[in-house]
């Protein structure tokens, strides 16, 4: 009885081996014959990549971010994450000179939270500010202003922003941003923008209403008075009063903050100290920039 | 009596749903329908593995595992093999079926890789993860067992049917879910339910609809 049930088991043990032999034949020679040549370098770049999906270069994903740059079909400065360091990486990786690569960060362009504007009535609906901004033009008293309800903050894909518990407004932590721009994108007032670093001064106020319509919901909003207009040294002025709103022209701006000094309702931010200080921390910190974060 | 493609139709896509009914490849069907899309190239994916899967474990089965008798022969016993008195069914299904599906698939991938790199891209990020899936290996399992005729398991072109439906049931439950889940999001769902919780709820909701398909048309599964 026990032998038939060892042979039985021996004859399963030994079906079993050849069928798992005959698929791995089947599949070795699957790999030699049907093997699709793949671009080395895409793995590379991939690798020089930060891996962190955050589709700030246009590309569903740094896997074909990687594959376009290795057809050629993309320039190397497009990874924000991986920042200068990746851009040289992905240079040597190609053989290609670097293009300027210019260092960005999302600036939330507007001072006027909840405790500054105040609400034309109490919204109750979905914490979303998409949602708030399609209930009556949202509970805001400024038409262009910050809903203050963090849809920003929440879609993040970095964690760099928080919802100021004092203003009620989202705060870019700077050095953790990106500026991969999906906070701009899911923005319903547009406030928020993608802006060079070095570019130190920003107008923070979108908006366009008659400065007596301003002076009525906010006391931090540009009323367009071209004290700014008057401030800057520049020929022929880096900002303008377009509208019924003070613009920078990032060309000609030299970041000196006369205009943001002499803005009588602060509504012209200059973050040269916070930035330079900022930078100065990153220096100690040796961080490795465009590492692996993901 | 051999059943009829409608019949089997019928069965596996309505009344014994691979998701609803059998609950096998839960994991894809949460994890992958959040967005119509994702579900809709989940369910294809499937659909093509269980319909190949499903042939080739019903040729296994036939002509390896089960004794020679009046419909097919074993083909060990031909090559002068011991076969036991009931075939190596006992010892050798679940084991067998597992290589020859993860085998099956990993050389499909190699196939369409080379040969068809359009249909590769769409199912790709797919394919690998239902090597191992539960609802290809349960949908081959129940190949064997179900309809009828256990003894014989159903013969190779209805179970490449049977596991085409049985993809397709699956996909129609991955775009009932993605729907329902998409609708899910924008609503208020209290705090301790947000997320996967809500979504088993209505999972679990929708298998009861399901329930209401037992016995259409007299069919028995």
């Amino acid at each position: 009885m026990s032998d038939i049930v060892i042979t039985y088991l021996s004859a399963a043990a030994a079906v079993l081996a050849a069928l798992a032999g005959a698929f791995g034949i089947l599949l070795a020679v699957a790999d030699r014959f049907l093997r699709v040549p793949a671009d080395p370098r895409r793995e590379k770049i991939e690798e020089a990549l930060p891996g962190a999906n955050c589709g700030s270069c246009g590309f569903p994903g740094c896997a074909a971010y990687a594959e376009a740059l290795a057809k050629g079909e993309a320039a190397a400065s497009l990874c924000t994450p991986g920042g200068p360091a990746a851009a040289k990486r992905i240079a040597d990786i190609m053989g290609l000179e670097v293009t300027g690569f210019v260092p960005k960060v999302a600036v939330v362009r507007c001072q006027g939270g909840g405790g500054v504007t105040g609400a034309r009535f109490r919204y109750v609906g979905e914490l979303d500010c998409r949602a708030a901004a399609a209930t009556q033009y949202g509970q805001a008293a400024c038409p262009y202003g910050c809903l203050g309800l963090g849809t920003c903050v929440r879609s993040c894909p970095f964690d760099a922003m928080i919802l100021d518990a004092e203003t009620g407004l989202p705060r870019v932590l700077e050095e953790r941003c990106m500026a991969c721009g999906t906070c701009a994108a899911v923005c319903p007032r547009n406030i928020i923008e993608i802006l060079p670093k070095q570019q130190y001064v920003h107008v923070l106020c979108c908006n366009q209403d008659p400065a007596r319509r301003v002076r009525q919901t906010c006391k931090v909003g540009c009323i367009a008075c071209r004290a700014c207009e008057k401030a800057c040294p520049v020929e022929g002025k880096a900002i303008h009063v377009e509208g019924n709103l003070a613009v920078i022209d990032p060309e000609k701006c030299t970041g000196c903050g006369k205009c943001a000094r002499a803005c009588p309702v602060s509504a012209i931010g200059d973050f040269r100290t916070l930035r330079r200080e900022a930078q100065k921390r990153k220096g100690e910190k040796q961080e490795a920039a465009g590492q692996k974060v993901a | 009596m051999e059943v009829g493609y409608l019949e089997l139709a019928v069965g596996s896509i309505l009344i014994s749903n691979v998701v609803l009914a059998k609950f096998l490849g839960l994991c894809p069907f949460f994890g992958v329908s959040r967005r119509t899309s994702d579900a809709v190239g989940m369910g294809l994916a499937v659909i093509f593995v269980m319909s190949i899967a499903s042939a080739a474990t019903a040729l296994i089965y036939r002509h390896l595992l089960l004794p020679t008798n009046l419909e097919h022969t074993n083909l060990l016993g031909v090559l002068g093999l011991p076969v036991p008195e009931g075939g190596y069914v006992l010892i050798l299904k679940t084991i067998s079926f597992i290589l020859v599906i993860a085998g099956l698939v990993q050389f499909v991938e190699m196939v369409l890789k080379k040969s068809a790199p359009a249909l590769y891209r769409a199912l790709g990020i797919y394919l690998p993860l239902i090597t191992t899936n539960c609802a290809v290996m349960g949908m081959a399992l129940l190949n064997t067992e179900a309809w009828r005729d256990p003894a014989n398991g159903l013969p190779v072109h209805l179970a490449t049917v049977n596991g085409f439906c049985g993809g397709v049931g699956f996909l129609l439950a991955m775009l009932l879910m993605s729907g329902i889940r998409q609708r899910l999001a924008e609503r208020r769902v209290p705090k301790a339910l947000q997320g996967l919780p809500i979504a088993f709820i209505s999972a679990g909701l929708m298998a009861l609809a399901f329930m209401g398909f037992t016995k259409l048309f007299g069919i028995a599964v």
